[in-house]
């Protein structure tokens, strides 16, 4: 992303934002809610158009594509939303077989292969024929997760994938993004608030306040960052330079 | 200069909303001309905006054809002419209000639907990610209604066409003595073969309509639960005004 700027009617959420997403890590966005980081995703996916600025996706500016050029971009990007967004009127299976259906020539025997064996990745393969009403939080995460990696993409964008979840069940769902990107590889921006699940799995931290990019290093460094802002973030105080 | 502003906002809405449900009817006849329909989704589509309005649209027009022989069974006995009956009930039943009524009815049972389905899906964000798998909800979601009702709404019509002259034909025998042989035969010498088709290319605008309305209203939803049902009245409430005027742009087009 570079020089974005986004404003939702008079309220600019970004102005002059540039990210550049280190390929083949994970990359975590933190930042106060309502800071943009959704927002980030959406643009990264191309569901968002800027006001201004440019996002490029493998070098190309996908903001000057027509919608059908997204569309071949969107196949090589997944993004896994904070409430799974499965439809409801389809089966978990028929969920997660969706893109491929629509995208691929594999045969029904196929589908139904790949689509177990993104359900294996994410321990639900008990929940092929359930539909989304009948799983818990946790599960229906899972299911969004098998949704986004079961055509192989090479970016995957997850919107707070542990927010609303217990303790256990957060674990359990950081632990299924690490094995993942250690089974397919590829990219990952992650957008959370939890911080234990944020250091235990990204590579690079991004900070976002105020509508831009104050703070983006390895994990490591920005843990033990002096930037006041960063700090005050991570400690959780409500003494600080942000405004409470 | 607070009325001018009024009005100036009123006009923007009324044109970016005819905007948007053109471009939305011009997206889903494109992906129909190109034969990019989900079969199976599309006979899913059929029961359930089809099949499952029979009930309500056999009831309705019954009931209307029952009462349009009520009506003109009185007076046409009082002066005479109780030959005509039949051609008065089978004459306003096939021009106008076999396809109107039938419109109506499954504007208010299938628009809503439409619209609170697909703003549900909108405030759940299953649209969004629709569209971040790469598919256009316009052919995954309106394509097989608009298909379905494009089938299934003409063919109500003629159910309810004929159960509306059927329940005329049981009142006038019933109410007026006028015999069912003499009841038919009005039918026959008022109505012919192209005032049917005339009545059935009226439930093609109208199915269109219905589901446009509601596809737009539901996928403009903003907000929560608020925002659905504001959509889903608003479906139903737009649906129905613009089935009135085009059906008087019709009957002018077609039968003035």
């Amino acid at each position: 992303m570079v020089d974005v700027t986004l404003a939702f009617g008079e309220r600019v959420v970004l102005k002059d934002c540039s990210l550049d997403i280190v390929e083949g890590a994970i990359t975590c966005i933190i930042g106060l809610s309502g800071a943009g980081k959704s927002t980030i995703l959406r643009l990264l996916d191309g569901l968002l158009l800027p006001d201004a600025g440019h996002v490029y996706v493998r070098g190309k500016d996908i903001c000057h594509m027509t919608e059908e050029q997204r569309n071949e971009v969107r196949k090589k990007i997944s993004l896994s939303f904070q409430f799974s967004a499965l439809l409801d009127s389809l089966t978990v299976g028929e969920n997660v077989a969706l893109p491929l259906r629509e995208h691929t020539r594999l045969s029904e025997a196929e589908i139904r292969r790949t689509v177990m064996d993104a359900l294996e990745s994410v321990g639900l393969t008990d929940a092929y024929e359930n539909l989304p009403a009948e799983l818990s939080g946790g599960m229906l995460k899972r299911a969004g997760f098998a949704r986004a990696i079961v055509t192989r993409p090479e970016l995957v964008l997850y919107d707070e994938p542990t927010t609303g979840l217990d303790p256990i069940v957060t674990n359990l769902i950081t632990d299924t993004i690490l094995r993942l990107r250690a089974k397919l590889g590829g990219t990952a921006v992650v957008i959370s608030h939890d911080l234990p699940s944020i250091f235990a799995m990204a590579d690079y931290v991004a900070m976002l306040f105020e509508g831009g990019i104050i703070a983006y290093d390895t994990a490591d460094r920005i843990r033990s960052s002096r930037n006041p802002i960063v700090a005050q973030f991570l400690e959780g105080s409500e003494v600080g330079p942000i405004p409470i | 200069m607070k009325m001018l502003d009024r009005f100036g906002r009123a006009t923007t809405n009324f044109f970016e909303y005819a905007g948007g449900v053109t471009l939305l009817s011009a997206e889903s006849v494109g992906f129909m001309a190109r034969l990019r329909i989900r079969a199976g989704e599309t006979v899913s589509q059929c029961a359930i905006l089809g099949v499952q309005s029979i009930v309500i649209v056999i009831l309705t027009a019954l009931f209307t054809g029952m009462v349009i022989s009520l009506e003109s069974a009185q007076q046409a006995v009082a002066y005479g002419f109780s030959g005509f009956v039949g051609g008065a009930v089978a004459y306003g039943t096939v021009r106008e209000l076999g396809p109107m009524l039938t419109a109506v009815v499954v504007a208010g049972r299938v628009g809503s639907a439409i619209a609170a389905e697909l703003g549900s899906m909108v405030v759940t964000e299953q649209i969004e990610a629709l569209r971040s798998m790469g598919l256009q909800p316009a052919r995954f979601l309106v394509v097989p209604r608009l298909t379905a009702l494009l089938l299934m709404l003409p063919l109500l019509t003629i159910f309810a066409d004929v159960v509306s002259i059927a329940g005329g034909m049981w009142v006038a025998q019933a109410y007026a003595h006028i015999p069912y042989a003499t009841f038919l035969s009005s039918v026959r010498q008022s109505i012919d073969f192209p005032d049917v088709v005339k009545g059935l290319i009226k439930s093609f605008v109208f199915a269109t309509i219905i589901v446009m309305v509601g596809a737009y209203q539901g996928l403009s939803t903003r907000g929560g639960a608020a925002g659905v049902g504001q959509a889903v009245t608003g479906a139903v409430v737009l649906a129905i005004i613009l089935i009135f005027a085009s059906n008087f742009v019709l009957s002018f087009l077609l039968f003035g």
